[in-house]
């Protein structure tokens, strides 16, 4: 916004009480981000939302929960190579409230508990969505009541019945659930309980994007401002082509009632897998919270990975810093093996290491981020940059061989690392990380002492 | 109700058709689309991506038992093998000619000849030929698989930066298709290209494989290579307009996760389910970005993918 379009918005009494002398020049300086626009205590409540609803990013910020938050949108791009995707999609796990209770709880505990390591990082599930399938109030609240306490993830509560709804909210609002959802025929008294209990809402319309549009319009003139979209997608890989429209809307036509988080159902697909797919192709393409009808392990590791992978920056290499490791507690005695820094290949070869129980030396060459055949083809990890790598840290100082791993993928640069440490042995190493393990416990003592 | 323009992109470009198989032969067109995946509302989308199965030429020694006991005895024997791949529902067979590695048997022309001429008469889908990927060894037996297979528009691979003139001109001499191989760049993938045009070779009779890292393993980095080269395509960039090919069971059976059953957290899951969950997400992901032929492992995987992508050909 213009700052004469902001200053159409004030009050234009020139009181003062923001600071500045007059409206006009308050006005210029909001346009300018350089203050709030909340220093204006005059402000007509219409005014401030036109305002805040011009100066949000194209796809705004959703929290949901408590303690444990789902924070979702702020999204700038198409493609991740543009920039980067900022806010990871919520994996959720749908619950019934007509399952057994006892088995609930123990699901609840079990999922919240769920983590899986990767590259240092503990990557876990992100909440529940309780679906009202018994129809009854009683049991849809006391569901609410029995997650709440039994886990700090987030809940969306899915009913689309408001008195049921209404009994849920009265139980656990206080730990911001997402309401699921306010429809054409029910939206008003959905609406009214988002304000009342001040949750998050979803706003489900699959007639059309037009449909959608017009439906969150009269709930966001309501004042509701927290908004999720569920455009209705079928369990389809087709879904794409409706998730790409409504990115493109918010991102490149700036469509504001458009401009949400969007929460998406594979788990209505055929089998586990073909729900891991589409769940796969939502956290690619574009979904902000992801109900799986699922919790198994088998395919909750690669999903996690695969969200993993997508959301990294693609501007910034994940590297570990260069240097030699200690691994097991080496003695001067203990192998020395080398690899490139690409964080990737680091947590590969020293989770084999570790857990091989081998003590030995692990050195990190510098090759700004690749992994090892990338950065041999780029030039980067060639037997001067290990020579001076080794010289560098004063390996030779350190231990009492002179014993060198490379990588098998790099086997091609034995000869040269020889030439360029002389009196040193060069051992060909296995080709995957996973394989180290064998190969100390066959290779190491018979030739390294030779 | 608020009128919605939904915002269409004008591309200037669309993928090169490139056709496998025919003169009696099955084809297999891949390629041609003239938006990104499955936007069915922006573009045509003509072919949708072909499913191709890899067979190794002698019984591998380094799948995990569970990859090798979904085939059963077929490893043994690559007739049989590409028989059961078919049947299995491969649009393509790609054949691996592993014993002609220096280090893993080092067979050479002849019998590169002989089994290429047997699959071919035993099969009547496409076929691609990968070598070694040793530039001397591949010399002489993807050249001479390429003679054997004159006429039935194979593709050989792989291609690269060292070998791509000899692989070029077989090509244009025996009317086959080359694969293209870079690692993991957009402007190699593209200079490669520009050096396979210069030789005669026109892009119609390329794939190209851009180097596939597997999920958790690079999956990200092979995903915005692929989608930066589509959309180089779609502008109208005619050196990134050649169908991409992406080696996704052999990457994803490589790892960790596909081929470890002990010694592993629970939080992992249930082997099975995990390895073919591994190669199913790594196969999806890269067609979303936009891979025209995935190459696969496991005859679930294949069944998998066959169903989504018959499901996403309908709209």
């Amino acid at each position: 916004m213009t700052g004469i379009e902001i200053y159409k918005c004030l009050p234009k009494t020139n009181c003062k009480k923001c600071g500045f002398p007059t409206c006009l020049a308050f006005a210029m300086k909001v346009a300018q981000k350089q203050v709030d626009i909340s220093l204006c205590p005059e402000l007509s409540e219409e005014s401030r939302r036109i305002i805040e609803a011009a100066s949000r990013p194209p796809i705004k910020l959703i929290s949901i929960g408590k303690s444990k938050k789902i924070e979702i949108g702020n999204e700038t791009v198409l493609f991740r190579h543009e920039k980067t995707f900022y806010h990871q999609p919520g994996l959720v796990v749908r619950i019934r409230d007509t399952q057994e209770l006892d088995d609930v709880i123990s699901l609840v505990k079990e999922i919240s508990d769920y983590s899986v390591e990767r590259v240092g990082l503990k990557l876990s599930l992100n909440g529940f969505a309780l679906e009202n399938e018994s129809r009854n109030a009683d049991d849809f609240s006391k569901l609410a009541e029995v997650v709440s306490s039994n886990t700090d993830l987030p809940v969306v509560l899915m009913s689309s019945e408001p008195t049921i709804m209404k009994s849920a909210l009265d139980k656990t609002a206080q730990d911001r659930p997402l309401i699921y959802a306010a429809d054409k025929d029910n939206w008003q008294e959905m609406t009214q309980l988002a304000l009342n209990y001040q949750c998050p809402l979803t706003v489900f319309e699959p007639q059309g994007l037009s449909q959608l549009a017009e439906l969150v319009e009269l709930v966001s003139q309501k004042g509701v401002e927290d908004i999720i979209l569920d455009p209705g997608i079928p369990c389809s890989f087709n879904s794409v082509d409706t998730l790409t429209q409504l990115r493109r809307m918010a991102i490149k036509s700036s469509y504001k009632s458009l401009g949400y988080p969007i929460i998406t159902f594979p788990g209505n697909a055929a089998s586990l897998i073909e729900e891991a797919m589409l769940a796969a192709l939502h956290i690619t393409k574009y979904a902000g919270i992801i109900v799986l009808n699922h919790f198994s392990p088998g395919t909750i590791y690669p999903l996690l990975t695969l969200r993993l992978n997508i959301y990294t920056d693609p501007q910034k290499p994940i590297q570990v810093t260069a240097g030699v490791y200690p691994i097991n507690d080496p003695q001067e005695t203990s192998p020395l093996a080398v690899t490139t820094d690409f964080s990737l290949t680091y947590f590969s070869i020293a989770g084999e290491l570790q857990s091989s129980a081998f003590p030995c030396w692990l050195l990190v060459c510098d090759t700004g981020g690749l992994s090892v055949l990338t950065a041999w083809a780029a030039g980067k990890f060639t037997a001067a940059r290990i020579a001076k790598t080794i010289k560098q840290f004063d390996i030779a100082n350190n231990i009492n061989h002179r014993s060198i791993i490379i990588p098998g993928y790099v086997a091609v640069i034995k000869g040269e690392l020889e030439e360029e440490l002389p009196g040193w042995k060069v051992m060909v190493g296995p080709r995957e990380a996973m394989d180290i393990g064998n190969y100390l416990k066959q290779k190491w003592q018979v030739e390294a002492s030779h | 109700m608020p009128h919605l323009e939904i915002p269409v992109e004008n591309w200037a470009g669309k993928v090169q058709e490139v056709k496998l198989g025919g003169n009696g032969r099955k084809s297999v067109v891949v390629g041609g689309e003239s938006t990104l995946p499955f936007l069915h509302f922006e573009g045509s989308i003509p072919n949708r991506p072909a499913i191709a199965v890899e067979v190794q030429d002698r019984e591998p020694t380094d799948w995990p038992l569970q990859l090798l006991s979904a085939w059963g005895d077929v490893v043994k024997d690559p007739v049989s093998w590409a028989r059961k791949a078919v049947e299995y529902g491969a649009d393509i067979i790609v054949l691996r000619l592993r014993s002609a590695h220096p280090e893993q048997g080092n067979s050479g022309a002849k019998e590169a000849e002989q089994v290429v001429a047997e699959i071919l008469s035993a099969i009547d889908i496409p076929l691609i030929i990968l070598g070694t990927d040793v530039v001397e060894k591949d010399n002489e037996v993807l050249l001479a698989a390429s003679e054997i297979a004159r006429g039935q528009r194979v593709a050989l691979g792989n291609c690269i930066d060292k070998n791509y003139r000899a692989i070029a001109a077989s090509c244009l001499a025996n009317g086959h298709v080359a694969v293209a191989k870079t690692p993991n760049d957009v402007n190699l993938a593209k200079q490669l290209n520009i050096l396979l045009h210069e030789v005669g070779l026109p892009l119609n009779l390329v794939l190209h494989d851009p180097t596939t890292g597997s999920l958790g393993y690079g999956l990200e980095y092979t995903y915005s290579v692929i989608e930066r080269l589509k959309i180089a395509c779609l502008t109208g960039d005619e050196m990134t307009m050649t169908p991409i090919i992406c080696t996704i069971g052999e990457e994803s059976w490589r790892q960790k996760e596909s081929r470890a059953t002990e010694g592993i957290p629970p939080s992992w899951g249930a082997h099975e389910e995990r390895a073919i969950t591994w190669e199913s997400l790594t196969a999806i992901t890269l067609i979303t970005a936009g891979s025209n032929v995935v190459v696969l492992r496991h005859p679930r995987t294949v069944e998998l993918i066959k169903h989504v992508l018959e499901e996403g050909k309908r709209h």
